[in-house]
């Protein structure tokens, strides 16, 4: 089947297998490999990218399912000219990540928090990113990211 | 102004914030165009014999270009300690998770599809899947062997006699349960056969130099016929040592099949195929006095070692370390490696040291309930003192440098202990159902302990640029940023224009690589050692041009320049004019750092628990730790392994377990049953400085990659017991989940 979605603001349309899902067309057919794929249970958050705004698993939801919406992934975070966004300049300030592999869905996930709860306390953070896996850093980094990211201070 | 020792954000993140990393899935070389996707199909059942498998129907599948059995392989035999482990199972499997075909298709999507229709008859056998069935001997993994037993170190009997003449005598069989590493990014390659009849292998993988050697030596091909490269990796954990069965089949499908071949597991096979950690039963025994004095420590390790014991180093690793951080008088260990009917067993973040830990700090906790003592009091009164470093301990290993008393009293302070104590005093007595607890770990642990070397080379390019190459292989570790800081302080030449290089065997054939916490110390110094031969040589250069004594030279790091010591007026040669006169290679050199000796970093933490009493939960509230790895570089990358290593050690103790049913069933396969932590369940860390140099390389530095885990696994164990201690709970076995709580209470009639 056909299936057009607008890729971090530019049109992609491919001819894909009905079943195909969301992270392998944005991985494979739109040629963006820095969603990953990190289990086959939705539990881990590293494919996590935002569906109209709003984050998603994207090994859970059918490319069909996002055919004439808005997905934007770690690739679209950074400004036109490079700038970095403020979740992508917070974690590497605070160290929020270390091999890189959850770090895309982490980010993804991060913004979408911000969105709901643009001042959260580190308690807000960690409930907010529960469905995030990470093995590297214990989150401690990553929740002063979203922190920092949220223009609060960092106080550890 | 030095760099070293600064916080420095890391060189590593700009791509892996943009685009994300490349890992082995995100490879897009030209060499791999056309590659079909393979799927290993594995055994459902844990000790079964088969008796036919048909292939013909997945063989008609859409996309299928090729099916694979062990009838296809011609690789010759492979060990796994004493016994040998197929590369796809023929006659007998033995664990849930082995590989017994490999399908290769067109399209990802087929995979799965085709794999289905693969017909494998079993015959079920008996399982073997815990320690005490391995050492019944009532079913043989491996008839041949005579027993399950496939190794035995140290004492073969403990005599009698050896508590004799103790006031106190404590013993306990302690689980360190069967743990998995459970990487981000499972195990994945991607291969390809070149028309010089030489396979490039992308490979997801801590050390692709012995992965390169591994995969040589399965194909049968000379090691110049093999190029790993290693891209990205999504972490590794230890069980992404070498090379694992998988590759070199793939390798050999790839030429039989005259295709580039890519490969991801799922998690699900990860979980139940990738190696698994820990998994011990160790008896402690401790004599001593009533004051607190240790006077001989037993223990008594048993090892799983799953189906094929691939690395029976672990359990003898963890006698090594047995006495921990304490002087005892009389130490006697043993241990033996059994086989069972489960997933082998490998290094995971420790590697034999968590265990050691774990058992020596829940013996002293236990000692110290049965003499009625403070479990810091019983500690202090046995450590080893700073004084009688370096310090030969009962069981072989010899220590390097240690301030174990300072390290427990810093955590000590900062934690408030005597105000805790007394909250807790204050909760029991007002009889609340949330009671708090506090637990303990003192700490060493042995890191570069597989004693051999690094290799490093620094190349000064001819437009002043360097690019330096080292055998580790970091992957999240930051080591990239650390060696970049140290070759600026030594060079005088801006991060900004020095670029580490590592992972390609083609790049840097000879190498160790990333494990045991080796990276800085070794490959760090190896490093460090090729630029001081650089400087060496530049000295003669610049003195030439400068027409001065080289013995009369200084190079001024703050500028990048050679001048003339006390006459910085008289002229001076920066890095680039010297580049430019330099002879090629003479500003180049390579070099094997092998002097590095093990060295042993050490430490403190302190857990606070909440238990409640009524429903078993615990929540971890505070972990408080002091992790002395020595002088730090960059204290960014230093405090982000103490945090990543404290959330792997909690888990271990609160939350984590790989499961199997009595036939051998994993039971926690999947994500969604494997209890990883999350964000939710670890509270934030407070880190207490401590930093004691080692004389063993020329860093001074010890490694901190795992440390932090070492420590923190007991440290919350003891809380949980600590917690219940006046409920009568002496001891319950890690994970501390609710039901194990719950029924620690029940059984002493405290359950609410």
């Amino acid at each position: 089947m056909k299936v057009s979605i607008e890729v971090n603001g530019k049109a992609v349309t491919e001819e894909v297998e009905d079943r195909t899902l969301l992270v392998h067309y944005l991985r494979e057919n739109a040629g963006l490999t820095g969603t990953n794929i990190g289990c086959d249970t939705t539990s881990c958050g590293a494919c996590t990218v935002l569906l109209d705004g709003e984050s998603v698993k994207s090994c859970t939801v059918l490319a069909a399912q996002a055919d004439g919406h808005r997905v934007m992934t770690v690739e679209g975070l950074a400004g036109e000219d490079g700038e970095l966004h403020p979740v992508q300049r917070a974690f590497r300030e605070q160290h929020g990540l270390q091999c890189g592999f959850c770090t895309p869905g982490m980010m993804m996930a991060s913004v979408s928090l911000l969105a709901h709860n643009p001042k959260p306390t580190r308690e807000e953070v960690r409930e907010g990113l529960e469905g995030n896996l990470c093995r590297c850093t214990g989150y401690h980094n990553i929740v002063s990211a979203v922190i920092d990211a949220s223009g609060q201070e960092v106080d550890r | 102004m030095s760099i070293v020792g600064t916080r420095v954000v890391r060189i590593e993140d700009q791509k892996l914030i943009t685009k994300g990393g490349t890992y082995v899935e995100d490879v897009r070389e030209e060499a791999l165009t056309g590659a079909v996707h393979a799927m290993f199909v594995r055994s459902p059942i844990a000790h079964a014999r088969i008796t036919s498998i048909d292939t013909a129907e997945a063989l008609a599948a859409p996309g299928v270009v090729a099916v694979y059995t062990a009838a296809d392989l011609d690789l010759g035999p492979r060990q796994a300690g004493p016994v040998v482990e197929p590369w796809l199972a023929s006659d007998v499997v033995r664990y849930v998770g082995e590989p017994v075909a490999l399908v290769l298709t067109e399209h990802r999507y087929q995979l799965a599809d085709a794999a289905e229709l693969i017909d494998i008859d079993y015959d079920p056998l008996d399982a073997v899947a815990s320690i005490d069935a391995a050492l019944s001997d009532e079913t043989l993994v491996f008839p041949d062997m005579g027993s399950n037993v496939v190794q035995v170190n140290g004492m073969p009997e403990f005599p009698a006699d050896t508590f004799d003449g103790c006031e106190v005598v404590v013993t306990q069989t302690i689980v360190n349960q069967r743990v998995a590493p459970a990487p981000l990014e499972v195990r994945g390659a991607a291969c390809a056969w070149g028309e010089d009849d030489r396979l490039t292998v992308w490979l997801s993988t801590q050390n692709a130099q012995i992965g390169r050697t591994l995969l040589a030596a399965g194909l049968g091909v000379g090691e110049e016929k093999v190029r790993v490269i290693t891209p990205d990796v999504g972490g590794g954990f230890g069980a992404k040592i070498g090379s694992d069965p998988e590759p070199v089949v793939l390798g050999w499908a790839a030429q039989r099949a005259g295709r580039p071949i890519r490969w991801t597991e799922t998690r699900s096979e990860n979980l139940t195929s990738m190696t698994h950690g820990r998994a011990q039963q160790n008896t402690v025994t401790v004599g001593g006095r009533r004051d607190g004095t240790v006077e001989v420590f037993r223990l008594d390790v048993v090892q799983d070692a799953g189906a094929y014991p691939r690395t029976l180093f672990l359990p003898t690793l963890t006698e090594l370390m047995a006495s921990g951080v304490y002087h005892f008088p009389k130490i006697e260990t043993r241990s033996r490696g059994v086989v069972t009917t489960t997933t082998p067993i490998a290094a995971y973040r420790g590697a034999g040291r968590p265990e050691a830990t774990a058992a020596i700090e829940r013996a002293m906790d236990l000692f110290a309930t049965e003499i009625g003592m403070d479990p810091a009091e019983v500690r202090k009164a046995n450590f080893i003192r700073p004084e009688e470093f370096p310090y030969k301990t009962k069981s072989g290993a010899n220590y390097d440098t240690g301030e174990y008393a300072q390290a427990l009293d810093k955590v000590l302070d900062a934690a408030g202990y005597a105000g805790l104590r007394a909250e807790q005093r204050r909760r029991r007595e007002a009889g609340e159902p949330v009671v708090l607890g506090l637990g303990i770990a003192s700490y060493v642990e042995i890191t570069g302990g597989d004693s051999g070397g690094e290799s490093g080379r620094v190349d000064i390019n001819p437009d002043g640029t360097v690019t330096a190459y080292t055998g580790s292989s970091p992957h999240g570790q930051g080591l990239d940023t650390s060696l970049t800081m140290l070759l600026s302080d030594q060079l005088g030449i801006p991060m900004e224009r020095i670029s580490i290089r590592h992972g390609d065997t083609d790049e840097v054939p000879k190498a160790i690589g990333t494990f045991g916490s080796r990276s800085l110390q070794l490959g760090g110094s190896a490093v460090r050692q090729a630029a001081d031969k650089v400087i060496a040589n530049a000295r003669e250069i610049a003195a030439d041009m400068l027409e001065a004594a080289p013995e009369d030279l200084e190079l001024n790091v703050d500028e990048g320049a050679w001048q003339v010591r006390g006459a910085p007026a008289s002229g001076s040669v920066d890095w680039v004019q010297l580049a430019a006169r330099a002879e090629q290679g003479v500003l180049s050199a390579d070099v094997w750092f092998g002097e590095g000796s093990p060295t042993f970093p050490f430490g403190a933490h302190l857990a606070v628990v909440d238990v409640d009493t009524e429903t078993g939960k615990v929540v971890v509230r505070r972990v408080i730790a002091a992790d002395d790895a020595g002088p730090v570089i960059n204290p960014l990358a230093f405090r982000g392994q103490r945090h990543g290593g404290l959330g792997q050690g909690v888990a271990q103790a609160l939350l984590e377990v790989m499961a199997y049913d009595p036939d051998g069933n994993p039971t926690t396969a999947t994500l969604a049953d494997y209890s990883f932590i999350t964000a939710t369940e670890l509270p934030d860390f407070e880190l207490v400085d401590s930093a004691t140099p080692t004389t063993r390389n020329l860093l001074g530095v010890k490694g901190i990659g795992e440390a932090a885990t070492i420590g923190s696994t007991p440290a919350v164990h003891n809380a949980v017991v600590d917690a219940l201690a006046h409920l009568g709970v002496r001891h319950l076995d890690m994970p501390t989940t609710p039901q194990r709580v719950w029924e620690a209470l029940s059984a002493k009639g405290e359950a609410k």
